[in-house]
């Protein structure tokens, strides 16, 4: 046994000490919080040591059964840990990063409210996150899923008092609903056809059958999942939730919407990738829908003037490559590329933040600019991180698109180059925001300071990561997993998503540093297009007035005032005013004249006397 | 001590009729006069004809059984007088009326 269950279980008494105690010393949750997480990553590490991982072992899944959760019928379902090489660079990222990220918000949130309670509900996170990877069935999987959900709920409601944030807690919340339906029935279908939930059985189950030519039941699975994942994973149609969960605080949104819980359906698809294997139906909607959300997220990455705005669309957009990486087949390259950009976006949020934290709060890049001299550390390190997310070799996330873009090639040539083109955008974005940020004149009014050490730090890890995380190999690491393709090396597909990378970089160099004034000259001739993506196509809108709206005024005139009001109301005060009518009638009797009772008394008795005289008396 | 014999120039019916007149006073007093004390009044008109009636009985039977209700119903209305006129005066102090229909605010 290597007692897998003291990984989650660490950040679960980080989560209760912080919760019950924490209120009475900071220094006490700093300890508790960090270190909790920190354990939990050197358990990892002893743990993945012992497996073999890092020495060419663990070429098989290594299960904990620890009891049985449920037993009906035939279906037995227990709470089991499972550990694989996929497993492996999921618990290292989350556990690393995420440690990372919580030291860092030990600088960040120093001067918040609500201490204890962010690194109680942090701690939370991780122990469901850790839940997520390592259950071996679908349904501890569920629970995990369920369970990171409810944390990012409450972290991007964090600031409770203010509206916007409960907004964006409930949107998320709720939009995060509509993929759990879908991923329940998914469930649901794969308890009815294979009879269990374990990992191991059902993909055993299904590596017998036929892949299926036209769509069928295995395909419908696949659509439920998809469906899962696109409502944790920020895919259209159901990303809309993400840009506005940047009201939480950054570590916040660097952890969990942009490193790990996002990264949830990517995981969970790749983890299911024995089940999409059969239907190739189901993996091109993956290709497709992954390809129209990078593409359509940058597009609208190129006009936002938030900070985090920027990189939330951002998010939506990597996270789109990594669909479309599994989409066409290579998973493991869309693994790779949720490590690396795991990486570079928590260091593009936690730059951000500290950013932020630096001009007190400031998050419009119109208002700042010519930081580099200020916060001179926090800009190196998020130009490492620019770089990475940017494609340029040697860089990490160089290694992982070009991967993710190889396959789409092979899949069809036309993916590839839409790919291609958001990875211009997305170079292009990120260093506009970059430039704006850090070149030019200051606009603001704020006295940015550099962030003290315990923030930087993680970032100087994170920026070494990013450069440096490309050699590690997880396409060979996963390979016992997902099979490599044997593929020709094309490398003129290699040379055109560097140039476009590159190409990206230079033209925000051109618009943002060179000549300021050729970017409003371009925005203002296409006027329309760009009031189109500084609005992000009017989604939200879109989505209000077809689904938001409908659905409140319906409950509102129907459900409410028509069957809660009228029929269940009427039904239940009906009964009561019918008891009131019966009653009524036989008050009449009861006048409360003591007279009028004393003479209905003496009209008895008469009348007694006279049925006893006429009857002649009682013998 | 042999029994008393009864009088045969008053007949049994004497008494009961005595009685019912009474009772049946008591009951018309009970049920038309608004004044609380003049109901008051009916009431204990209305227990002692009955008391009439069980003496009368008592006598004529031999038996002591009716006495002893009689006493019964003595003790009780005895009782009741001191609590019912007790009530009575209060209710005028406050009031300032024995007008039966005027104290009726715990109606409804």
């Amino acid at each position: 046994m290597q007692q897998l269950w003291l990984i989650p279980i660490l950040p679960l008494a980080g989560f209760l000490i912080n919760g019950l105690f924490g209120r009475s010393s900071k220094a006490l949750v700093n300890a508790v919080a960090a270190g909790s997480v920190l354990l939990s990553f050197l358990w990892v590490v002893k743990t993945l040591f012992a497996l073999g991982a890092f020495s060419g072992g663990l070429e098989s899944t290594y299960v904990e059964h620890y009891y049985t959760w449920i037993q009906s019928g035939t279906l037995n379902i227990g709470v089991d840990f499972a550990v694989d090489r996929l497993t492996a660079v999921m618990l290292m990222v989350v556990t690393g990063v995420g440690f990372l990220i919580h030291v860092y918000a030990i600088g960040y949130m120093a001067h918040e409210g609500g201490y204890y309670r962010f690194f109680a509900y942090l701690n939370l996170f991780m122990f469901f996150m850790l839940i997520l990877v390592l259950g071996a069935n679908y349904l501890m999987l569920f629970v995990g899923w369920e369970g990171v959900g409810l944390c990012s709920y409450l972290l991007v409601g964090f600031y409770f008092l203010e509206k916007f944030a409960t907004d964006a807690g409930n949107k998320a919340f709720i939009v995060n609903r509509i993929g759990d339906f879908g991923f329940s029935l998914a469930i649901f279908l794969i308890v009815i056809h294979f009879g269990t939930l374990d990992f191991g059985k059902v993909f055993g189950q299904v590596k017998d059958m036929p892949v299926e030519a036209s769509p069928g039941w295995i395909t419908a699975i696949c659509m439920l999942l998809l469906v899962g994942a696109t409502g944790k994973s920020a895919q259209i149609p159901l990303y809309v939730w993400l840009p506005d969960a940047m009201a939480g605080p950054t570590p916040v949104s660097a952890l969990i919407h942009a490193a790990t819980m996002v990264t949830a359906g990517v995981y969970m698809i790749a983890r299911s990738s024995q089940i999409y294997l059969h239907s190739a139906f189901a993996l091109d909607i993956v290709a497709i829908v992954g390809l129209t959300t990078a593409f359509f997220a940058a597009t609208v990455g190129l006009a936002q003037n938030d900070i985090k705005k920027v990189f939330a669309y951002s998010t939506v957009s990597q996270l789109g490559y990594m669909f479309l990486g599994l989409g066409t087949g290579a998973f493991s390259a869309g693994i790779f590329h949720l490590m690396t950009h795991a990486f570079f976006k928590a260091l593009l949020f936690l730059g951000a933040g500290s950013v932020i934290h630096a001009l007190s709060g400031e998050q419009d890049l119109r208002q700042m600019g010519g930081l580099a001299r200020k916060i001179p550390i926090t800009c190196v390190t998020l130009f490492c991180g620019g770089v990475a997310i940017a494609g340029v070799p040697p860089f990490s996330g160089f290694f992982s698109k070009d991967a993710i873009l190889a396959a789409a090639f092979h899949h069809a040539p036309w993916m590839y180059w839409v790919g291609v083109f958001t990875a211009f955008m997305t170079a292009f974005y990120v260093f506009r925001a970059l430039f704006l940020c850090f070149f030019g004149e200051y606009r603001g009014h704020a006295h940015p300071h550099e962030s003290p050490f315990v923030m930087w730090g993680p970032l100087a890890v994170l920026a070494a990561l990013s450069l440096g995380g490309g050699f590690i190999n997880v396409p060979k690491f996963l390979e016992p997993i997902f099979p490599l393709a044997a593929e020709g090396g094309d490398e003129w597909l290699m040379y055109v998503s560097v140039a476009a990378g590159l190409g990206g970089i230079l033209l925000a160099y051109i618009f943002y540093v060179a000549a300021p004034s050729l970017a409003d000259g371009v925005a203002n001739s296409f006027r329309g297009l760009y009031t189109l993506i500084y609005n992000k196509y009017f989604v939200d809108e879109f989505y209000d007035a077809t689904v938001v709206r409908p659905l409140v005024d319906g409950s509102r005139t129907l459900l409410w005032r028509g069957v809660d009001v009228e029929v269940i109301d009427g039904a239940v005060n009906g009964i009561g005013q019918r008891a009131r009518n019966i009653g009524g009638f036989f008050k009449l009797a009861q006048s409360g004249y003591i007279r009028s009772y004393a003479a209905w008394v003496v009209l008895g008795s008469i009348l007694l006397l006279i049925v006893a005289a006429v009857t002649g008396g009682l013998r | 001590m042999p029994p008393l014999p009864f009088p045969p120039s008053t007949p049994l019916s004497w008494y009961l009729g005595l009685s019912a007149i009474l009772f049946a006073l008591g009951v018309a007093g009970f049920l038309f006069r608004r004044n609380i004390i003049t109901v008051f009044m009916s009431i204990e008109l209305m227990l002692n004809a009955v008391n009439l009636t069980f003496v009368t009985f008592s006598y004529k039977l031999k038996q002591v059984d009716g006495h002893i209700y009689s006493f019964f119903v003595m003790v009780v209305a005895a009782a009741e007088a001191a609590v019912g006129l007790a009530i009575i005066l209060t209710v005028f102090k406050n009031r300032r009326t024995l007008e039966i229909d005027e104290v009726s605010s715990l109606k409804n």
